[in-house]
């Protein structure tokens, strides 16, 4: 063999390496990322304390991404998860600001399971409402989620009049800045929910019929799938996957508010899309979600500890997934003319 | 069109009218008005109208580019943030430069159309969803805005930009004048630019066919990527218009103020009747759609609602209109299956 032709095999196994999906593409950028940053940056990007400190920022946006990624892969969008969290999250707070002060014992622990689950109830309703409108009635997701979208965060402002309810118990409170071995809490309850989700998405009937649905819809309902059922749940798991951000985002803050992480909506799309999910829906894994989420996370921190704008950051977000989806047309334009040349 | 009627073709014609969706709309706007012209002495006031206008001039305005790309059936949200950098690249440039009108409108109307064409390549070079891009670009064009100004405010604009326009002045018995501004007379036109655009040229009938049916189009022989560069240029060129308009109501340039407006522009358009889908959406439904909105606002506060609750309001609106309307969709499709 000689050596050009073992170069060409390389380059083509790089590329098929590289078409092979969202993961291995999304790792050779991290990994190129991470060795940019690690030269400028040195320990303050690789240490343990910067580590620690992505791993506290990351599970927000994480969970608010899986929430968008249900919504996504059944071929729809959520726009409502962050008025729905921040509606939540002013229930839950109402609660614990409310009753557990005054409370002792064991009714001090039960104000804050009811807390939660109040926040829990809220979050299905307004899933239930979705889900309704978006399956029974046929109104299209971006519609529908707009309107509960401008509803739920109007009922916040209305209510709270754009106040702040802070103070939670301890408990709360290290849901969000607590650490496990070193570990923060809230990275742990990020990954516990990840990988429920992943089997549930790829080894459950309810996981297939979901990306069946985001296919083709039509095809689903008739090979015989209540698909107005499995759009009703994946609108509920979106929205109940929303309070548990809920949760962590106010135990961070030790606060509530209604506009608290909005600027998060239309990046949990980007990480989604970013991670390989298809916003026409069918597919997308939660593996590369998550690589996505790191991609991200290290971008922000080392932008942070060089001192830059964090509206650079978002702009530079906004551009990865251009240059994404760009190297993505690349590839496969260049992989289709080595085919031919064979 | 243009023909004079005759009987026999007026009664069909509004036949098909009561049952169009702007009709409905009609309705819900004019039983509302009603209520609230009995409700409050203040609402039917030439006053009150002329604030009506021109403080939803700005959403209504970018209502109206926001529909021809409906209606070829892509979506852009990223014109907010095209209208800001607009906004200050035209009046940074302008002051410094001393520019008048029309220049300042040739630049902002101009980095409208570039934005707007980024777009435009990205979507049908890159095959990436246009809700996909316009996101990305949203971003982009917004946080390198902000990094590279610092978020810092222009207030003190140039004497004849702050003094604004005011045509055909008039003044009631009272005293109070009132006149033709700069945000009426651009929503005007912006809303006779897009309707002689998508109802009298060839091109608007190629944006409708396209929006119908991509495929169909492409094969007809339409250019796909040209028709894009057309109506994502459209709305960027109309977002840059808009753009001063705002600033000139504002009295000044505030690149943080405009995003986050984009879905309330993207509400009044679809409750208008234009379908994300594409393909489907007319000039009329969208003036419907934004003055619902605007009247809903407006009658809300006359009557005393605090507006804290405004946008519950908006948002129960947006809910029940969408769902009738997909409701009462389904049940004339079923009704003609069985027919």
């Amino acid at each position: 063999m000689s050596i050009e032709t073992r170069a060409a095999r390389t380059q083509l196994l790089l590329l098929r390496f590289l078409h092979g999906g969202t993961v291995p593409m999304l790792t050779v950028v991290l990994l190129a990322l991470v060795v940019v940053f690690g030269l400028l940056l040195g320990e303050r990007i690789v240490g343990v304390g910067a580590l620690q400190s992505m791993a506290f920022q990351l599970p927000e946006l994480g969970i608010l991404s899986l929430a968008m990624m249900v919504a996504l892969l059944s071929g729809g969008l959520n726009l409502s998860i962050i008025a729905t969290a921040n509606l939540c999250a002013l229930t839950m707070a109402w609660v614990m600001t409310t009753q557990v002060p005054g409370a002792h014992g064991f009714m001090w622990v039960g104000w804050q399971v009811i807390a939660v689950l109040a926040g829990v109830a809220v979050a299905a309703i307004v899933g239930l409402i979705n889900g309704f409108v978006i399956a029974y009635l046929g109104v299209s997701p971006i519609l529908a989620t707009l309107g509960t979208m401008t509803m739920c965060k109007g009922l916040s402002i209305g209510i709270t009049r754009g106040n702040v309810i802070s103070g939670f118990p301890d408990p709360i409170v290290f849901l969000g800045n607590g650490t496990l071995a070193g570990v923060p809490v809230a990275l742990i309850i990020f990954l516990a929910l990840c990988i429920p989700m992943a089997v549930l998405l790829n080894k459950t009937p309810f996981g297939h019929k979901v990306y069946m649905i985001g296919s083709s819809e039509k095809a689903t309902r008739y090979s015989g799938v209540d698909t107005k059922r499995v759009l009703l749940g994946v609108y509920l798991l979106s929205s109940l996957l929303a309070v548990v951000a809920a949760l962590v985002m106010m135990a961070r803050f030790n606060s509530a508010n209604a506009a608290y992480g909005e600027s998060y909506l239309l990046v949990t799309i980007l990480a989604a899309v970013l991670g390989g999910v298809d916003p026409f829906g069918g597919f997308g894994k939660v593996g590369g979600l998550v690589m996505a989420l790191i991609l991200l996370q290290v971008i922000s921190s080392a932008f942070n500890l060089l001192d830059f704008s964090p509206f650079l950051t978002v702009a530079i977000w906004g551009a990865l997934i251009v240059i994404v989806a760009a190297l993505g047309v690349v590839i496969q334009t260049v992989g289709a003319s080595k085919g031919q040349a064979r | 069109m243009s023909r004079a009627p005759s009987r026999a073709t007026l009664a069909p014609a509004l036949a098909r009218f009561r049952r169009s969706h702007e009709f409905w709309l009609l309705v819900v706007i004019g039983a509302l008005a009603l209520v609230l012209s009995l409700a409050t002495d203040s609402f039917l006031t030439l006053q009150n109208l002329f604030d009506l206008l021109t403080s939803n001039a700005f959403v209504g305005i970018l209502a109206s580019g926001l529909l021809v790309v409906l209606v070829a059936g892509g979506i852009d949200i990223s014109f907010t943030a095209t209208a800001s950098v607009a906004q200050y690249v035209a009046l940074t440039l302008g002051i410094r430069h001393g520019l008048g009108w029309f220049a300042l409108f040739a630049l902002a109307a101009a980095v409208g159309v570039v934005c707007g064409l980024i777009n435009a390549v990205f979507i049908t070079k890159l095959r990436i969803s246009s809700i996909i891009v316009s996101i990305a670009t949203l971003n982009i064009f917004y946080g390198l805005l902000i990094f590279t100004t610092g978020g810092r405010y222009i207030t003190s604009l140039p004497k004849f930009f702050r003094d604004g326009i005011s045509w055909f002045e008039y003044e009631d018995a009272n005293g109070v004048p009132y006149a033709l501004n700069l945000q009426i007379l651009v929503l005007v036109l912006a809303f006779a630019a897009a309707w002689l655009l998508l109802n009298r040229t060839n091109v608007g009938r190629q944006i409708y066919a396209m929006g119908g049916n991509k495929d169909a189009a492409q094969r007809l022989g339409f250019h796909v990527f040209r028709l894009n560069v057309l109506v994502y240029g459209y709305l960027g060129f109309v977002a840059g218009i808009a753009s001063l308009a705002q600033a000139q109501l504002a009295q000044s340039v505030t690149p943080t103020v405009l995003v986050g407006k984009e879905l309330d522009v993207l509400a009044a358009v679809v409750l208008g009747g234009a379908s994300l889908t594409g393909g489907v959406g007319t000039v009329f439904g969208a003036i419907l759609g934004v003055a619902l909105l605007a009247i809903l606002q407006n009658g809300l506060v006359l009557v005393g609602v605090s507006s804290y609750w405004n946008q519950w309001f908006v948002g129960l609106t947006i809910l029940c209109a969408v769902s009738i309307t997909a409701w009462s969709e389904r049940r004339r499709r079923a009704a003609k299956a069985i027919n």
